[in-house]
This record gives structure tokens, sequence and C-alpha cells, in this order.
């Protein structure tokens, strides 16, 4: 037995040497300086007024993704899921393949799509419309991490709706529930778990990016993924970049609990 | 029951989105056969693109870098992770919970903290290159072996091991015989999805990649940046259908199991 546990051995020097290992080198890259004393200061940074304002610009993108992708992936997952026939899980690989393309051909897809001479401005020219000078603005990073990530969004909702019970919602409709009281009172409830996965999966990916704000936003709005970026390919601040790499771990590590509490919370009350 | 208007309803939004996520696709697959360099223009039907693309040295030596890394990654990390899932059905609980919590970091974690992480630690002791980017790729991909796996190997009737030991087979031709048949499924798709996952990686190659190597995703990020070139979409049509092939595969292995999607789509609910 003990011979058969040995084969995990390899994997576990792995971890340590590169999961926990490098979280070290994080840790201690942030709090030092650039001499090598101990400092915080590279973690006080994030309350530079231009590293603020670029966590706040991430946060609002962000979430404006994941309401926007929740909003149009909800009535999806649901018609998806009452639809029980066999092909459904042909329909749902479907929408889940965009997923699995090259996350930078999708973003150059938009980048054609949305330029000034574009695709989407060369249709409106042909219907005499006047052009839209989307790319290069908040607007065009919005669209694009909606694009890249709803697909994310639909599948945890698409996998919580499968498991409602459909006896509950005919069972809710015989003793005389409207079809809103069913929603708020049975479906809403009762997705909340895949809500909170999707709202998890796409929330996380869009607060750290930066390759969509530097392609589509045309470099001139600086998220918090461009400001780390840039500490370590181009003003070369190592000690700054680790130390706010921390403070957004620490943000994707907090958010993520409180959404995982709020989901426990929500599970505990349907067990009555 | 459903009245027709609502039907009709449904039947239209799923057409919706549906366009809303393959517009953009399609629109970079028809572009990649058009003869004009401008992208509201129609010049004809041309395969030039995929001529040039052949014979661009820079985007050969991306697709060659990217398919080494790839599969090199995806096989260590298979093998990794599915030695691991074995070693850890005899461990305890706790011990077993720990290494799963320790094994969800890379993939809860922001790519963009994880591919700084592995960057730091190549700089200071080793240099960056290409053993810094197989290292990053690999750590990418075991989290999904596991996941693929471990189900497997916990659904495998102990039963039949045993009897085969009593009958006098010796652990190693059992595991062979009885538990590896078993859990091939698992550690095939398990495959799939590590390769599928370092394909796609941006994130984390940008950051550990060793000045003047570049895989196919840095290098179109490149390439964007500089003005868009048609041998990229091109290109996009190629992988395009490489993936589709892969996912179809994956899927057949999978049998239309959406659980098993979920875990695969890219992990991020494990917690």
């Amino acid at each position: 037995m003990t011979k058969r546990k040995m084969l995990a051995g390899p994997y576990l020097v792995w971890a340590a040497g590169f999961i926990i290992l490098p979280l070290f080198m994080i840790l201690l890259y942030g709090f030092t300086s650039e001499d090598g004393g101990f400092t915080f200061s590279n973690i006080a940074a994030i309350a530079d007024p231009i590293h603020l304002s670029a966590l706040g610009q991430s946060i609002v993108i962000a979430a404006g993704s994941t309401v926007i992708s929740l909003l149009v992936s909800y009535p999806l997952a649901y018609i998806l899921s009452k639809r029980t026939s066999g092909k459904t899980s042909t329909v749902i690989m479907m929408f889940i393949l965009p997923m699995w393309i090259n996350f930078m051909l999708r973003v150059l897809a938009l980048q054609m799509i949305l330029a000034n001479t574009g695709i989407l401005n060369g249709i409106l020219g042909f219907f005499g419309l006047e052009p839209l000078h989307i790319l290069y603005s908040r607007k065009a990073i919005l669209i694009g991490m909606t694009y890249d990530y709803l697909p994310f969004m639909i599948l945890p909702l698409y996998n919580a709706m499968c498991k409602i019970d459909r006896d509950l919602v005919d069972a809710a409709a015989d003793l005389g529930a409207g079809r809103f009281i069913i929603f708020s009172k049975v479906i809403l409830p009762l997705s909340m778990p895949g809500v909170i996965s999707g709202i998890i999966m796409v929330f996380i990916p869009s607060i750290s990016e930066f390759a969509i704000a530097d392609i589509l936003g045309g470099s001139k709005i600086l998220l918090i993924g461009n400001v780390i970026e840039q500490e370590f390919n181009l003003t070369n601040n190592w000690n700054l970049g680790s130390g706010l790499s921390l403070v957004l771990m620490l943000f994707i590590f907090g958010s993520m609990a409180v959404m995982n509490k709020t989901d426990a919370d929500q599970e505990g009350q349907l067990l009555w | 029951m459903v009245s027709r208007g609502q039907k009709f309803l449904e039947r239209f939004y799923i057409g919706f989105v549906f366009f809303l996520l393959y517009a953009p696709i399609l629109i970079l697959i028809v572009c990649s056969f058009n003869a004009s360099k401008a992208r509201t223009v129609w010049g004809g039907f041309t395969f030039n693109w995929y001529v040039s693309l052949a014979q661009n040295e820079e985007v050969m030596a991306a697709v060659r870098t990217s398919l080494v890394l790839t599969f090199s990654a995806a096989l260590i990390a298979t093998i990794l992770g599915t030695l691991a899932c074995i070693g850890m059905t005899v461990m305890k609980k706790n011990s077993q919970s720990a290494i799963m919590s320790v094994t969800n970091i890379p993939m809860l974690n922001a790519d963009i903290v994880t591919g700084i992480a592995i960057m730091l630690l190549f700089v200071r002791f080793a240099g960056l290159g290409m053993m810094s980017m197989l290292a990053a790729h690999i750590t990418l991909g075991v989290p999904y072996v596991i996941l693929n796996v471990m189900p497997k190997l916990k659904q495998t009737n102990r039963s039949a091991y045993e009897a085969a030991l009593d009958l006098g087979a010796t652990p190693t031709y059992a595991f062979r015989k009885i538990v590896l048949p078993d859990i091939m499924p698992g550690v095939l798709s398990g495959f799939l999805l590590a390769f599928t996952i370092s394909l796609d990686d941006f994130v984390i190659t940008y950051f550990t990649k060793g000045p003047g190597i570049n895989t196919i995703s840095t290098m179109i990020y490149q390439q964007v940046r500089r003005g868009i070139n048609p041998e990229m979409y091109a290109l996009s049509t190629i992988l395009f259908l490489v993936i589709l092939v892969f996912l179809w595969i994956v899927n057949r292995i999978q049998n239309d199991e959406p659980q098993a999607a979920e875990a695969q789509a890219k992990g991020k609910v494990a917690a």
C-alpha cells in the first residue's frame, strides 16, 4: 500500500516546486524593495491614485461583463435545460465550443468587426447609418470580455438548471402559482449555485485581463492587469509588480470566498 | 402546453445567441479566403493566404514551438497526474484534500499571477527559455488531468482488482489488466484537455517565454499589435478545425456528459 502511495511522489515534488515555491517568490519580491530590504510599500502602492483607478476600472468592466453575460445566458440556459431531447448535449457543446478557440483569435475577430473601417461600420454604412467609434474605448473592452467569457456563464447555469426537478415546477403550478411566482420561488433559488459558479468563472478572468484591454482598448485604458504587466515588461519594477499581483490575488481569493459563502448560505436554506 | 409563440421566441433567442458567438469566428474564416486585404471588400476567392502562411518562417517557427511544447507538456502532465491519482486513492482523506487544495491553486488563481510567479522562480534559479515554458504548461495541465482521472478511479471496482490479486496476479499486472482499462477514458480526455488548454494559453506563456521564442498565441499577439495580416485569418481557420476535431474526440470519449464538460470548463468552479 505504501508503495502505491509513492506514485504520488513525483507530483507532490512538482507541486511544491512549481505551485508553492513560485508563490513564495511573489511574496519575496512583493515584500522587498529593490535594494533587498523588507518593505510594505509595494503592497501599499495600490493606494496610489493611478493604481487605484486602474483597479476601479477593472472592477467596473469585469462586473459589467459579468452582469451582461448573466442576463444573456440565464434565459438561454433556461430554454436549453427545458428541451430534454437527445439533441441538447450537442446543442450545449455548440455553445461552449467557442471557449476552446484560441483566445487571441477571438480578440482578433472582434477587432476586425469593431474597427472604424471594420465589418460593423461596413454594414451600418450599407444602410446609410452613421459609423460607430467603438474600437479603442471602454465599450470595446467590455464587448471583448463579454464575448470571450460568455460560454463560461452558459455552462454552469445550464448544468444547475438541468438538475432542477421538473416535478417541483409542476407541483407549484398545480398549487396555483403563476409564472412569476414559479420563477421567483422555485427556479431562481434552485439555479443559484449555477449563478454563483458562472459569476466566479466570468469575473475572475475578466478582472485580471490585460491583453483584451491592450488590443481592443488600444493601450489607452489601463486596467490593473495592464499596470502589473507594464511593471514587469516596461518599467522593470518587479517588486512593485509583485506587490500589486499579491493585492490582485488577495482580491480574487477574497471575492471567491464571499461568493462561495453566499452559495453555502443558499444551499443551507434549501435544505430547511 | 407551450404556446406556439413562445416556442418561436425561444428558438429565436437560441439562434440569436448562437449568432453572436459564431459571427466573429465565421468572419475570420470568410476573410481567410478573401483576395482583398480590406475587410469590407470581397476581392474574390483565394488560397493565397494559406500558401504565404506556409512560407512565413516566423509563423511556422511559432507553430512548431506550440506543437512541441503543448504535446510534451500534455504528455508529462498526464503521467504526473495519473500517477498522483493512483497514489492519492490509498491516502487518508485529510492528505487527499490537502493535495487537492494545492492542485486547485493554478486553476483558481488569475493566470497573470501564476505566470509571474513561475517567471520569478525561473529568472532567479535557471533563466527563461523553453524549460520555463514547459514547466509552466505542465503545471497548468496537471489539475485538469487529475480532475478527469480521479472520478474514473473512484468508480473502478475494487473487488475485481482484489480478485485478480487473490488469483495470483502481481499488483502491477492486476493494475494494468483491471484498473487501467477502466480509467483509460479519463486519462485520455485528461490528456486532450491539458493539450487544448496549453495550446490556448496566452497569459502564462507570455510571462514565462524566453526572448525570441513564440507560441501561436504570443505570435498572434505581436502580429495584432503591428497591424492585421490576413495570414492570421488562415491560421485561425486551421486552428478552428483542429480544435473542432479535438473536441469531437473528447466528446466521443466522454459520451456527452454535461457534468464532465463542466469539470473541463477550465475547472474554475472546483472551489
